[in-house]
C-alpha cells in the first residue's frame, strides 16, 4: 500500500479539520479543561495521546481478529491500560517535574473517550497502517484544539507563555511589568475551567464556521 | 418632519439592494425607525393593533433607568467630597460624578454597538434595540471606578456570549446585563468582587461595603452591632434607603428603584408577580436564618429581612434584571416559582458562602437557566390535569 495516497491523506486530515474529536465530536473534554492551563502541559499531554492512539491503534489493529466481540471491551482496555501506564512511567522517569503538574491526567487517558472510540470504530475494522494513521491524524486533531485553548488560556490567564523543557518549564514570553504597572490585569476567569469551556466554545464556533458544518438533526 | 423624511427616503436608496451601500442596509435602517416610526406591517398572524413594540417597550425601560443614573452621578460626588472632608454643593457634586458616569456609559454603547451592528450586517437582519436596555442597564451594575478597558471586554462578552450565540434578542437564555457582569466579577475580581469600597475617593481611601461588614466580623457577634460600628459611612436603616452609601452607580437610591419599578409594571413591561415573589422568598430566608443564628456562629444569619432588602443590590437586580420578560419564566404559577427561589437563593448566597458578598447576580443566572425547565413542567401538568379530567 502506498503510504500517501488519497486515502491515507484523508484519514489524516479529516480529524483534524472535519471531523475533529474534541471540537466536532465533542469527545474527551474532560482532558481539555484540565491540562490546558499552560501551554508546555497541554504540548506534552499532546505527545502522551499520539503515542498512546497510535499504539492502541495498531496493537488492536494486528490482533482484530483473535478477538471475541463479546469481551473486546475488556482487550482493548487492557491494551490502553498498559500503554498509559507505560507513558506514566516514562514521564516521572525523564519530566519528573512535567508528570508532578499533569498529576492524575495522564492516568486518566486510559477514559478519554477519543481512544476508546477510534479503536472500536475504526482499529477493529482495518489493517494496521491505516490503523496508525487514524491514531496520528485523531492524535494531532486534539493537539490541535488543546494547544490553542491552552495558549489562549495561559496568555491572558496567567500572562505568559511556557515551552516543555525537562524541567520546570521555559518561558517563552511573559507580559512585561509595565503593562501591569499601566493597570493590565490577567483574566482570572481563563484559570478557572468554564474559562476553558468558553475559549473552546470560540474555538468549535470558528472551525464550524471555516469549514461551513451545520448542526445536523 | 417632511425634510427629515425626504433625506432618509433619498439616501435609503443606497442602502438597497446591489447598490454599493447595501451590506450597511441595518444601519439605515435603524436610523430610519428611530428618528420615524415604521412602515412595516406583519403579513401573517397573530396582528396585535398596538403601538407597544419592541422599540417602545426597550425605551420605556430606559427612562425607568434614568433616575437611577442622575442619583449614581450625585451620589459618587457626594461620597468624594464626604472622604475629601470638603463643602461641596448638589451640583458640583452631580457634576463631578458624570465625570465618572459619562465615560462608563459612553463606552458601554460603544461596544454594545459594535457587536450588535456587527452581528446584525453578518446576519443580515435589522439592528434590534434590545442591546440599548442592555447597554443602559451595565455602567448601573459598575462600580464608579471600573477601569474602562475591562467594561468594554465584559459589555462585548455580555452581549455577545450572552445575547448573540443564542440567536439575539428575544431569544437569548441569561440575562445579558449581568452575563457581562458575571464575566467581569470573575475575570477581574479585584476590581469588583464587591469586598472592598466602590467609592471614588483619595489614594488609598478604602473602607468596607455594607455587604462585607458582617461578612468579616471582628468581636461584633451580631449584624445590627456591626453596622452601628462603622463611623466612616452611615448604614442606619434609613440611609441605606435613601442610598448615599458606596456600592454599583445605580443601586444605591432604594426609592428610585421602586418608582422605577412601579412605571414598569404600569406599562405591563415588567412582572409584578417576579417581584414580589422575590421579596417573599428573601423574607422568608432571611427570617428562617434569623431563627437559626442562635445556633451558628455566622454574624450573616443574623441580618434581619429588612436590612437585606435594603443592602446590595437585591432591589435593582430584582426590579430591573429578574423580572425581565425575555429570560424570565411565561407562566403566572412560573412566576412565583423563579421569584421566590431568586430572594432564597440570594440569602444562601450572601450568607451561607463568605466568598461571594452580593449573591444577587448568581441567583438571577442560576433562575434564568432554569425558567423554561419550570414553565415546561408547568405547561405539562396543565395538559395532564385537563387530560385527566376529560378522561
Amino acid at each position: 500500500m502506498e503510504l500517501f495516497n488519497s486515502e491515507s491523506k484523508k484519514i489524516i486530515n479529516d480529524p483534524i479539520n472535519v471531523n475533529n474529536p474534541i471540537s466536532l465530536q465533542v469527545l474527551g473534554i474532560c482532558s481539555a479543561l484540565a491540562v490546558t492551563i499552560r501551554l508546555d502541559q497541554a504540548i506534552i499531554m499532546t505527545l502522551a495521546v499520539i503515542f498512546v492512539l497510535c499504539s492502541s491503534n495498531v496493537i488492536l489493529s494486528l490482533i482484530r481478529d483473535y478477538i471475541p466481540s463479546r469481551v473486546r471491551i475488556v482487550i482493548m482496555l487492557s491494551v490502553i491500560a498498559s500503554l498509559v501506564s507505560v507513558v506514566d512511567e516514562l514521564l516521572q522517569a525523564y519530566l519528573y517535574d512535567m508528570s508532578k503538574q499533569l498529576s492524575v491526567f495522564v492516568g486518566l487517558i486510559i477514559t478519554n473517550c477519543i481512544i476508546m472510540g477510534r479503536a472500536e470504530a475504526f482499529a477493529l475494522k482495518n489493517g494496521p497502517s491505516k490503523a496508525f494513521l487514524d491514531g496520528l491524524g485523531n492524535g494531532l486533531g486534539y493537539g490541535m484544539i488543546i494547544i490553542i485553548v491552552s495558549f489562549f488560556r495561559e496568555l491572558f490567564g496567567a500572562g505568559t507563555i511556557t515551552l516543555p523543557d525537562g524541567g520546570a518549564g521555559y518561558v517563552l514570553f511573559s507580559i512585561p511589568e509595565a503593562w501591569y504597572a499601566a493597570g493590565y490585569e490577567n483574566i482570572g476567569l481563563l484559570v478557572l475551567s468554564p474559562g476553558a469551556f468558553f475559549i473552546l466554545g470560540l474555538v468549535i464556533w470558528t472551525q464550524r464556521e471555516i469549514f461551513g458544518i451545520e448542526e445536523g438533526e | 418632519m417632511n425634510f427629515l423624511k425626504k433625506i432618509l427616503a433619498e439616501s435609503g436608496k443606497l442602502f438597497e439592494e446591489g447598490k454599493p451601500l447595501s451590506f450597511a442596509y441595518p444601519l439605515w435602517e435603524a436610523t430610519d425607525t428611530i428618528l420615524l416610526s415604521t412602515n412595516s406591517q406583519n403579513k401573517s398572524g397573530p396582528h396585535i393593533r398596538d403601538n407597544m413594540d419592541i422599540k417602545r417597550t426597550m425605551f420605556f425601560v430606559v427612562i425607568a433607568l434614568i433616575p437611577c443614573y442622575l442619583f449614581g452621578a450625585y451620589n459618587i460626588g457626594y461620597l468624594h467630597s464626604a472622604a475629601m472632608g470638603v463643602p461641596s454643593s448638589i451640583l458640583s457634586d452631580f457634576i463631578l460624578g458624570m465625570t465618572y458616569v459619562l465615560p462608563i456609559l459612553i463606552v458601554t454603547f460603544i461596544a454594545g454597538a459594535i457587536c450588535e451592528i456587527t452581528f446584525a450586517v453578518i446576519r443580515k437582519h435589522e439592528i434590534n434595540e434590545g442591546f440599548l436596555v442592555s447597554c443602559a442597564l451595565i455602567p448601573l451594575t459598575m462600580p464608579p471606578d471600573i477601569p474602562l478597558w475591562q467594561l468594554f471586554m465584559g459589555t462585548c462578552f455580555g452581549i455577545i456570549i450572552g445575547k448573540e450565540i443564542f440567536g439575539g434578542v428575544g431569544t437569548n437564555v441569561f440575562n445579558p446585563a449581568l452575563t457581562a457582569r458575571a464575566f467581569m466579577y470573575f475575570a477581574f475580581p479585584t476590581k469588583i468582587s464587591g469586598e472592598k469600597v466602590w467609592a471614588v475617593g483619595p489614594d488609598g481611601y478604602t473602607g468596607a461595603t455594607a455587604l462585607s461588614i458582617p461578612a468579616n466580623p471582628t468581636e461584633y457577634d451580631t449584624a445590627t452591632n456591626l453596622f452601628n460600628q462603622v463611623t466612616q459611612f452611615d448604614f442606619s436603616t434609613l440611609n441605606l434607603f435613601w442610598g448615599l452609601i458606596p456600592g454599583s452607580i445605580g443601586e444605591t437610591n432604594k426609592l428610585l428603584i421602586l418608582l422605577g419599578g412601579l412605571f414598569l409594571i404600569y406599562c405591563g413591561i415588567a412582572s409584578w408577580r417576579i417581584m414580589i415573589a422575590s421579596v417573599l422568598g428573601l423574607v422568608f430566608t432571611a427570617g428562617l436564618f434569623n431563627l437559626l443564628a442562635d445556633y451558628s456562629t455566622n454574624a450573616m444569619l443574623t441580618i434581619t429581612p429588612l436590612q437585606h432588602i435594603l443592602i446590595g443590590s437585591f432591589l435593582f437586580g430584582t426590579v430591573f434584571m429578574a423580572s425581565e420578560p425575555v429570560t424570565s419564566t411565561h407562566t403566572n404559577k412560573g412566576r412565583w416559582i423563579y421569584g421566590f427561589m431568586i430572594g432564597l437563593l440570594t440569602v444562601i448566597i450572601r450568607s451561607v458562602n463568605p466568598a461571594y458578598p452580593e449573591g444577587v447576580m448568581l441567583a438571577i443566572l442560576i433562575m434564568n437557566m432554569f425558567a423554561p425547565l419550570i414553565d415546561y413542567y408547568i405547561v405539562k401538568s396543565n395538559i395532564n390535569m385537563r387530560l385527566s379530567r376529560n378522561a
